[in-house]
């Protein structure tokens, strides 16, 4: 993003602010629970154990994990560039039509292992060409990102409303998906995995070996982002477009390329339910993956190694707040939105909420760990 | 005399490390225009923002018709008869005269009545002060004169006493700015006091009666305007600095490496900053350009190294053309040998996110040394950066330091280092020693002497005299957008301080 951000010391910049904000969020949470009538550490305990208790857990929270990886990477790739990609569950909900199609032409006369790389560039290309159109008129146009990747979105579940419950839909079948996949269209869980840790997993565990991919991916787009010259451009321009005007970065081209990277991670996003899970294709696969993508990227600083524990936290709360709902009668599902929501907004929105304090008691105790602030020759 | 209107007391105000206020005193007598000139930087406009209630001192104190007074807001400076006109208007484009002027200032829920109450005001204001305007026209329809009007209009509408201007004619044509002059003179005449922020010397002397001069943040001086004269101001404003003396041999100019023509440019609002400038830098020779801030010099860098477009004229580098006014591609230009030092380091010629390595080749970041494939050779990137840091000396010795963290003087040697160490034909440099400590001053002069003698042209923008002075083989001085003059280096400081005043060129035209 093009502010620079304060200098705290490293591990307090990565480590101690986004604790602070959890635990408000987790405070908060707590509040909302006593008032429904129940005992948050009990809640608390419950989420936790239905996260990480059992090797079925584990493989859910990876499973959803996996899910928030890709957007959250999507996300960050454009906050490098400082694009604002709101757009993740836009082009992950028509980047399930490219895998849909992908695996619908070839489940039956590929092997998964043919079938998976072409729903790769099946799922990358769609998601992209979703981004590409925001991305050019950003570029070209001036016109809002934001606000176009958001109007993306509501285009993007209308049309695939329409195909799912119309061209896509097998004659005669009531439900509003595609005809399930054969083997040629499944990806092999990655249960074992964890069996071979001595935990045991249910066969039905959605964990797959998307997740591997999405590992990959935040390796690739490290890689990327801090070590190629189109990362560089992308990163100049998001701190100063006027600096990337001066070293003869193209803004147009710097704009469309990384919203096409965005759309095509967020994109891929779509193999993990799809080839993973559920077979099919089938209304709001996404779920609001998209959306929890930002919060990833924010919690996780834009780095890939931030990103991905903040993914499986995010993982932890879906799956270990479906445990709760389920054990705690008076904890609906509506109230682990809630939370998920107290998450997102002080880890999230309210980001910096507690760095002016934090940076205040830094520099009480050692003004030298703070350093000081760039000067700002702003005005006379 | 007259009472004071307004005291300062002690002042203090930083931003960060810059200290953009400091120890200011001053006393506004009621009734009178005072000026306050000095460069851009100077820290006026930082002073009456704390006057009228967008920043807070941090210490010092303000006294309003003698009494101590808490501006926390521009509201409180309202409630306290202080009005300001700023230099960019903070109108509603798309409301009328009369919308815009009682825009915050309604008295109830429904606006009949205020409306009512602001014509009726209105019209008495235009009787007095001969502020005609038409209140129902729209504001993006009106021409800017009149647009500055409305918000004269807006303050006085809000019972001020007081009027704070700042660089009130940057926008204004010359008949418009002698009209507003003629308005500020009624308001003195019916007791107003006045504040005019300006750099335009010939203003202070039209029309103020007392002038305060503000240089890095202090008043270095108040003086009567009837007893001084522009070449004393403008020798307060610009500093008698002590002359680095700086080494260096006689020029042998060789051909012309830089050549421009007729050259105009816009700046964003459309407003004409350069206008038909024409020069040639010759190979071996340094060519200064002085002048005031805000008089065209940044434009005329910015078009010539291809990051601002130009409306007319032509540049050749080399003999071959620079589309100025089409796409000239900064990182073209630097594979043809022409290096730009930007004026702006903070947030053009670094990113200061980065760490110093990736700044040491901003700009040349495509160079086949430090590319492998479409990776970056983040080892070669990092060893060229140390090379340059011990040639240059820059401090702390550290490639992977934030470039935040290194002072204003090493972050300039981190750009010269990575624009000379390119060997370019051309070098554009742009207030090459400005936030610079005085050590890095002659290490940075001593390089761009080294650059000339090695047969390159370099173009040099400054707003300090002395380094113009010092560096230059030839002096070019802009005033409004235009080359008003070409001295030798031998000029004296009154001689270019008049011409960066537009005095002569006042003169010639009277």
């Amino acid at each position: 993003m093009s502010t620079p951000y304060t200098k705290l010391p490293a591990w307090a910049d990565y480590g101690l602010i986004p604790l602070i904000n959890l635990l408000v969020a987790f405070a908060g949470a707590g509040l909302v629970v006593l008032l429904v009538g129940e005992n948050p550490f009990r809640a608390a305990a419950i989420l936790v154990e239905g996260a990480f208790g059992s090797g079925t857990g584990i493989a859910y929270t990876l499973y959803y994990a996996t899910n928030f990886i890709f957007t959250g990477l999507a996300v960050a790739v454009a906050f490098h560039c400082g694009l604002f990609n709101i757009g993740g569950e836009g082009q992950a909900y028509i980047a399930g039509l490219g895998v849909g199609v992908v695996c619908l032409a070839f489940d039956h006369i590929l092997p998964w292992w043919l079938t998976f790389p072409l729903a790769i560039l099946g799922a990358a290309i769609s998601g992209a060409l979703w981004a590409l159109i925001p991305a050019y008129l950003q570029a070209k146009r001036g016109s809002h990102i934001v606000i176009t990747t958001i109007m993306f979105n509501f285009i993007a579940a209308s049309t695939m409303v329409y195909l799912l419950v119309g061209p896509l839909k097998p004659r005669g079948a009531m439900a509003p998906q595609t005809r399930q996949l054969v083997e040629g269209g499944q990806l092999p869980k990655l249960g074992w995995l964890l069996s071979d840790f001595g935990l045991t997993v249910r066969p039905s565990a959605p964990l797959n070996l998307s997740f591997l991919l999405a590992l990959a991916m935040a390796f690739v787009v490290w890689l990327v982002v801090w070590r190629t010259r189109l990362g560089y451009e992308i990163r100049t321009m998001g701190h100063s477009s006027k600096a990337a005007r001066y070293a003869g970065i193209s803004e147009t081209r710097i704009i469309i390329i990384t919203m096409l990277i965005s759309g095509a991670l967020a994109g891929m996003m779509a193999l993990n339910p799809i080839m993973g899970d559920q077979h099919n294709v089938s209304l709001d696969f996404v779920s609001g993956a998209g959306f929890v993508g930002i919060a990833v990227a924010l919690m996780g600083r834009s780095h890939p190694a931030g990103i991905v524990p903040a993914a499986i936290l995010f993982g932890m709360l879906y799956q270990g707040g479906a445990e709760l709902a389920f054990e705690m009668p008076n904890i609906s599902r509506d109230m682990i939105v809630i939370i998920q929501g107290l998450v997102i907004l002080f880890a999230g929105a309210l980001e910096h909420m507690f760095r002016p304090t934090v940076q205040a008691v830094f520099a009480s105790f050692s003004p030298k760990s703070v350093g000081i602030a760039p000067p700002r020759a702003e005005g006379a | 005399m007259a009472e004071a209107a307004i005291e300062l007391v002690g002042i203090n105000k930083s931003f960060g490390t810059v200290r953009a206020n400091r120890d200011i005193n001053l006393v506004i007598e009621r009734g009178s225009i005072l000026g306050i000139v000095g460069e851009n930087g100077a820290g006026k406009s930082t002073l009456m923002s704390i006057l009228y209630g967008f920043y807070q001192a941090d210490s010092g104190e303000i006294k309003v018709g003698g009494k101590a007074v808490a501006i926390k807001t521009p509201n409180d400076a309202i409630a306290h008869g202080i009005g300001m006109v700023h230099q960019h208007f903070m109108l509603v484009e798309n409301f009328t005269v009369i919308e815009n002027v009682i825009l915050g200032a309604e008295h109830e829920a429904l606006l009949k009545s205020s409306i009512a109450k602001a014509r009726s005001e209105l019209e008495r204001l235009e009787r007095e002060y001969g502020l005609e305007v038409d209140p129902d026209a729209v504001i993006e329809e009106l021409p800017v004169g009149l647009q500055q009007r409305v918000e004269i209009l807006k303050a006085l509408y809000r019972g001020a006493e007081i009027l704070i201007l700042d660089e009130p004619t940057g926008v204004l044509t010359p008949a418009e700015a002698d009209h507003l002059f003629r308005i500020l003179r009624q308001l003195k005449e019916q007791g107003k006091t006045i504040v005019l922020i300006t750099h335009k010397l010939r203003e202070i002397m039209a029309i103020t009666d007392t002038v305060s001069v503000m240089r890095q943040g202090t008043v270095v001086a108040t003086r009567e305007t009837a007893k001084t004269t522009v070449e004393e101001l403008a020798e307060l404003m610009v500093g008698r600095r002590v002359l680095l003396r700086v080494e260096k041999g006689e020029a042998r100019p060789g051909a012309v490496k830089l050549s421009v023509r007729n050259l105009t440019v816009r700046d964003s609002r459309g407003v004409t900053m350069v206008s038909d400038v024409s020069f040639d830098v010759r190979g071996g020779e340094i060519v200064g350009i002085a002048g005031v801030a805000g008089n065209g010099q940044s434009e005329l860098i910015e078009a010539v190294s291809g990051i601002r477009r130009a409306v007319s004229g032509s540049v050749m580098l080399d003999g071959a053309a620079i589309e100025v006014t089409g796409h000239a591609d900064p990182g073209e230009l630097r594979d043809r040998g022409l290096a730009h030092v930007p004026e702006d380091r903070h947030h053009v010629g670094l990113v200061l996110a980065f760490e110093e390595n990736e700044n040491s080749i901003l700009g040349y970041h495509d160079k086949q040394q430090y590319l492998n494939g479409p990776f970056l050779k983040i080892d070669a990137v990092r060893d060229d950066a140390r090379r340059k840091i011990e040639k240059f000396d820059i401090r702390p010795p550290d490639c992977r330091l934030r470039t935040a963290n290194f002072s204003g003087g090493n972050q300039q040697k981190i750009v010269l280092a990575r624009e000379l160490e390119q060997d370019p034909g051309v070098l554009i440099v742009g207030q090459p020693t400005r936030g610079v400590d005085v050590g890095a001053i002659e290490f940075i002069h001593k390089q761009l002497i080294a650059m000339r003698d090695r047969g390159k042209a370099v173009l040099l923008i400054s707003v300090e005299l002395d380094e113009i002075r010092s560096l230059s083989d030839r002096i070019l001085v802009m005033f409004d957008g235009r080359v008003v003059g070409e001295r030798g280096p031998d000029a004296t400081e009154g001689e270019l301080g008049l011409l960066m005043a537009g005095v002569e060129s006042q003169e010639a035209a009277e």
